[in-house]
């Protein structure tokens, strides 16, 4: 099972989708680990630079609708080999949300209320997450600020993160 | 209390519920295509599981990148064709016989009413157009898929869209669909069941209706479903002739995949198409539409006719009437992929394949090619191409390229003009 939680890389834009987060061209890969340098190199958002802003973060946050458009796998894959192994958000695209899921990764959605507060307050600087999945708690801080924010994932969907993915578990159980 | 074509579905496939609101479903189809396949072929081999549930229920193609165009593709291509023939899927479709996924396979017959379907491929939500629940998955979905025949889905609620009046000329189940999702937003039926109903739909070719449900997606649908009626039983008579007495036998049979008039539906949205005007996208997001006197006059590098949305025969008989008689522009490009080899053999026999080559398209194998922006068409920085695709996202067909996603007569009356261009300005 994955450790999570970590730097937040604050996303500002709703429909952000599939072909931004990974590129149709990089398909042709077939080992994740070659997806690395291309995570989000399509991304449109004023300000946004990819290798400066990817560098050393472990949590998304980002608007609604994220990871829309295709079924490619990659997008979670992508994350993934960047250590992004959370991303949080006002809503998924269904497929998307199901693929972090089966990859044993975790997408936490958040009431637009909380998600506006965390822009207001967190974005622009240094901020980090503890993730605590159990007792679905994060925990953000920056600059002597802290903000305590309760979420939930569904029974099934926790248990998929713990079993390390759908794979196994569907292979045992089916 | 009644119940949706989606609900009554998911009881005749369920095989276990382990959480609440969690339903694994017993699948009928698996679809299988060399880019999001190979890479789950290779997960289940390194987990020491390269095995399949049940070879006949596994469909394969290559179809994106096809002839392959380089190395990696070449190696996608052969590791989905080894292991074709490893577990002897005896459906499996390669160069020669091989077209767009979700036009082969509907073609061969291999989506039925009430099937439960799925693929590593967001479009797959187009067999929907047969009254099947058809899904889009991701690679570790589809690796249970083929491992179990098993897919888990949340119940999803319905929203019922019931389309009034008929299409008027030059417009078409894409502008339709296109308007649809410019009301709804790429957000709007997230999670959803969209279930196209309603005299329009009555009225519809299975081709048109495959356009409808291929965009499903587009505005964030799980699946798009029409129930099946004496047109899907028309379709489908050649492949299931011995399994009825009659086509009413079929259609009687198949009648059981219709929405109860009480059943449930989160929304019911009535849309009357009687005024509808043809469409076009003009941003980085299918919901971005305008009508097509808005967008006049806006100049193309490019035209592309095909892919899963708009390569079938019906669509290139609309737009080699426009495109009659008539040469393209100097300014443009233009570009037709037929989307499987049975509708470009169609194509030929019908002398479709003379008006697009004397009108100077140029004429490709079957493959999704420029759609995805992989091969075939591919656009360079600050392009900008007429399509007949179903996404428009920024370098989806190229890296600063832009995409105009509209219907095939719109299309082609824009490669005459080199310009967006209303198809009734061809007519007759
Ligand atoms: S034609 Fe385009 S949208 Fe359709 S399956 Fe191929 S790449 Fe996907």
């Amino acid at each position: 099972m994955h450790t999570f939680g970590g730097n937040v890389l604050f996303l500002d834009r709703s429909d952000i989708n599939t072909d931004e987060i990974i590129p149709a061209k990089y398909l042709t890969e077939i080992t994740k680990a070659a997806l690395k340098p291309y995570l989000l190199e399509d991304l449109i958002l004023e300000g946004f630079e990819q290798k400066r802003d990817i560098a050393d973060k472990q949590v998304v946050v980002t608007r609604a609708n994220f990871g829309c458009g295709s079924s490619r796998e990659h997008a979670p894959w992508a994350l993934e080999v960047n250590g992004v192994y959370v991303v949080i958000a006002e809503s998924f695209a269904r497929i998307f949300r199901q693929n972090m899921f089966n990859c044993g990764m975790c997408a936490i959605e958040l009431p637009a209320e909380t998600i506006d507060m965390l822009f207001s307050q967190f974005s622009g600087s240094a901020t980090s997450v503890k993730v605590d999945l159990d007792r679905g708690e994060l925990n953000f801080s920056a600059d002597g600020k802290t903000e305590a924010v309760s979420f939930q994932v569904a029974p099934f969907d926790h248990e998929l993160v713990k079993a390390g993915g759908w794979v196994d578990y569907a292979d045992t159980k089916y | 209390m009644g119940k949706t074509i989606a609900e009554k579905i998911f009881d005749a496939h369920l095989v276990d519920q382990p959480y609440e609101g969690v339903n694994v479903l017993r699948l009928d189809a698996v679809f299988c295509h060399e880019i999001t396949t190979p890479i789950a072929i290779t997960d289940l081999m390194a987990r020491g599981k390269d095995r399949v549930f049940d070879p006949s229920k596994i469909k394969a193609v290559i179809d994106h990148v096809t002839p392959a165009k380089d190395s990696k593709t070449a190696e996608q291509g052969k590791i989905l064709r080894d292991w074709a023939r490893r577990h002897d899927i005896k459906d499996f479709f390669d160069i020669g016989r091989n077209g767009v996924c979700h036009a082969i396979f509907p073609e061969k017959g291999f989506a039925r009413p009430g099937y439960t379907i799925i693929m590593g491929d967001s479009h797959t939500c187009t067999h929907g157009a047969f009254g099947a629940f058809a899904a889009g998955v991701g690679t570790t979905d589809l690796e249970v898929g083929i491992l179990k025949g098993v897919c888990a889905f949340k119940k999803p609620e319905t929203i019922k869209f019931v389309l009034n009046g008929s299409l008027p000329e030059g417009v078409y189940a894409k502008d339709a669909i296109l308007y649809i999702i410019s009301q709804l937003g790429v957000n709007g039926a997230t999670n959803r069941v969209m279930e196209f109903t309603g005299p329009v739909i009555d009225a519809m070719s299975m081709e048109s209706r495959m356009t409808l449900c291929n965009m499903a997606i587009e505005a964030g649908g799980t699946v798009g479903i029409c129930y099946p009626d004496m047109v899907t039983v028309e379709y489908l008579w050649p492949f299931i002739k011995d399994q009825f007495a009659d086509k009413a036998a079929a259609l009687k049979e198949y009648s059981k995949w219709i929405s109860d008039s009480d059943a449930q539906f989160e929304q019911v949205i009535e849309y009357d198409l009687s005024a509808l005007v043809p469409k076009a996208t003009f941003g980085y997001k299918p919901d971005q539409v305008k009508s097509i006197s808005e967008l006049e006059g806006t100049p193309v590098d490019q035209v592309y006719i095909g892919s899963c949305t708009n390569g079938r025969i019906e669509d290139l008989r609309v737009a080699a009437k426009v495109l009659k008689g008539k040469k393209i522009a100097d300014s443009v490009r233009a570009i037709l992929s037929p989307a499987t080899p049975a509708i470009y053999k169609q194509a030929l026999s019908e002398g479709l394949l003379d008006i697009f080559t004397d009108a100077g398209f140029c004429v490709t194998n079957p493959t999704c090619g420029a759609c995805l922006g992989m091969s075939n068409g591919v656009l360079a920085d600050g392009e900008v191409c007429a399509s007949t695709t179903n996404r428009n996202f920024s370098g989806r067909m190229g890296k600063g390229g832009m995409v105009h996603l509209m219907s095939p007569a719109t299309a082609a009356a824009t490669a005459i003009t080199g310009t967006i261009t209303n198809s009734l300005l061809f007519k007759g």
